[in-house]
């Protein structure tokens, strides 16, 4: 199949919440700083974040800066805006994070063609304003850097 | 371990309205064709409705995730004079043949005497399945998903899909085959809302809805409601048809799976699975029985890839070999020997989710108590024992095996 340029949702109209557990992943990527919840104990980190680590169960967090690069772990495409229905290519990626014991993001991927996107590709943070003052982190080749 | 409660509890009634495409059920409301689907289960079951004392939900209730269905509400809608058990399973439709286990739960706890499983759904404009994930208000955690794009089931499955065709060469061939021979099932079922057969061309062609795939590998969005009712082997045999015995049947999972493609954060070989693999190892060590002593499996199918990937995690074929396993024929019913192709254990005779109707697993449970019976269309020669699944969703997803009286 043949999709041509993959573009990351527009940011205008996307919405999220945040509660005491998952803020801080939010609040760091409003300053472009990619995160992830981390055991302030065991080390093991998780995504999305919550109040207790499921290895040690400990409720201490740390939010480290990552590289902001990570690995495809795998993808769809879809060709229509989910919110108005015209015709859009769009790849939702989950992503490895690097710096993290196989953490990952559910995002977007933009700057390459649909029909080359591939499972081990590298790629790397970038950021897409969404409503109300927010940030969300979306992705990019390395390459296209 | 031989489960405790085997041969101890039977389908006995199973009941259902009209199968409609999505919205046209309307007028009719969703508690019209639960009553509906009620009231025939208990005809079916030579029983009265008065007699019902037991519900066993899946879904949390959840009447197609939209509305909840309420014990006090259809008691007094039925006439339905008392009850003694009435209990949910939780998450999604992963926990429909679970719900019989839960119903063999009340009975064995001399709870109740005859149980009702149901499910009913209308998909009114407002009130679409295939987007409720998309159209729900963000929350903390979701917040992580939705932003994406991923905004229905389908959608989170194709990711999964990816993953296993990444890791074992899994072919679109294979998926096209599954939506191909269950359609092939369908044909001269009555009430299925598809039922002309499926030209390669016409798959091919049909709508990338998110790649891997297509609007063809989607199951169907139905109106309609199933209700099949359960009680104890002695009341069983007094019971109208011959019972569907509950030979083995477990709901659960792991943790590896846990909240699965809301989550994505599975390892291998979990993320490229249908998270069954847990409740198959009970159900075979349950009934000490494997996959290739099936006669029929009905398996939930909403989306084509999940039924390959069950397929593995029960052990029809190896971890990984469900492509190939697929591909040469075996899923298939052969109504010339009324039984398997190439070896295989016949699959979704009704036409399953992805062809017949879609009320979240009931069909499958209705086609196989009437597979055990001896009484369905595609009926497979001398079938003893019927293999009813339900879900990939988030734990729980369950198993069933049903055995003939
Ligand atoms: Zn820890």
């Amino acid at each position: 199949m043949s999709y041509g340029p993959a573009r990351v949702l527009p940011g205008e109209g996307i919405k999220i919440t945040t509660n005491p557990d998952t803020e801080p992943f939010w609040g760091a990527a409003r300053e472009r700083r990619l995160t992830a919840c981390q055991c302030g104990d065991c080390g093991h980190f998780r995504m999305p974040p919550s109040p207790f680590c499921p290895k040690c169960q400990s409720t201490r967090k740390v939010w480290p800066d990552l590289p902001g690069t990570g690995t495809i772990f795998s993808f769809a495409i879809c060709s229509k805006n989910p919110r108005t229905g015209e015709d859009y290519v769009y790849v939702p990626v989950v992503v490895s994070l690097d710096g993290t014991d196989d953490a990952r993001l559910v995002s977007n991927l933009g700057g390459i063609n649909a029909e080359d996107v591939r499972i081990g590709q590298k790629v790397e943070v970038d950021w897409n304003p969404i409503d109300d003052g927010w940030v969300l982190p979306v992705f990019k080749p390395v390459e296209a850097l | 371990m031989t489960w405790v409660n085997q041969d101890k509890c039977a389908i006995v009634g199973i009941g259902a309205t009209d199968y409609y495409v999505r919205g046209k059920s309307w007028p009719r409301t969703i508690n019209d064709m639960a009553g509906e689907a009620i009231l025939k289960a208990c005809e079916d079951a030579g029983i009265s409705v008065n007699q019902i004392d037991g519900i066993a939900y899946y879904s949390t209730a959840g009447a197609g995730y939209l509305d909840k269905f309420d014990t006090a509400s259809l008691m007094e809608t039925l006439g339905i004079p008392y009850v003694g058990f009435s209990a949910t399973l939780t998450s999604g439709g992963g926990g429909c043949p679970g719900a019989i286990g839960l119903a063999t739960a009340g009975l064995m706890n001399q709870d109740c005497t005859y149980t009702v499983t149901l499910m009913a759904l209308q998909q009114l404009p407002q009130h679409r399945l295939g987007v409720v994930f998309g159209s729900s208000a963000p929350n903390p955690e979701n917040s992580f998903l939705q932003p994406s794009g991923l905004v229905g089931p389908g959608h989170l499955m194709s990711v999964l899909a990816r993953r296993h065709m990444h890791l074992y060469g899994t072919q679109p061939e294979a998926f096209k085959e599954i939506v191909q021979a269950t359609r092939e099932n369908a044909l001269d079922r009555p009430k299925a809302v598809r039922r002309k057969p499926l030209s390669d061309e016409e798959y091919w062609t049909s709508p990338m809805l998110a790649d891997p795939l297509r609007r063809l590998d989607f199951c169907l969005e139905t109106d309609g409601a199933v209700a099949v009712i359960t009680t104890t082997m002695d009341r069983a045999r007094d019971c109208r048809h011959k019972p569907a015995v509950v030979h083995g049947v477990a709901h659960g999972g792991t943790r590896e799976w846990g909240r699965a493609f809301a989550w994505m954060g599975m390892p291998d070989p979990d993320f490229a699975s249908s998270g069954h693999k847990f409740v198959a190892d009970r159900i075979w060590n349950q009934t000490g029985l494997t996959a290739k002593d099936m006669d029929v499996a009905l398996i939930y199918d909403h989306f084509s890839s999940m039924v390959l990937m069950q397929l593995e995690d029960y052990g029809f074929c190896e971890k990984g070999e469900g492509s190939d396993y697929v591909l040469s024929g075996k899923i298939r019913y052969d109504k010339a020997t009324r039984g398997g192709v190439n070896g295989g254990v016949p699959v979704n005779t009704h036409g399953g989710n992805l062809n017949e109707a879609y009320i979240i697993g009931m069909t499958h449970i209705v086609e196989g108590v009437e597979q055990v019976r001896g009484t369905t269309v595609n009926q497979v020669e001398d079938c003893e024992f019927a293999l009813v699944t339900g879900g990939p969703a988030s734990l729980p997803v369950s198993g069933l095996v049903l055995r003939r009286a």
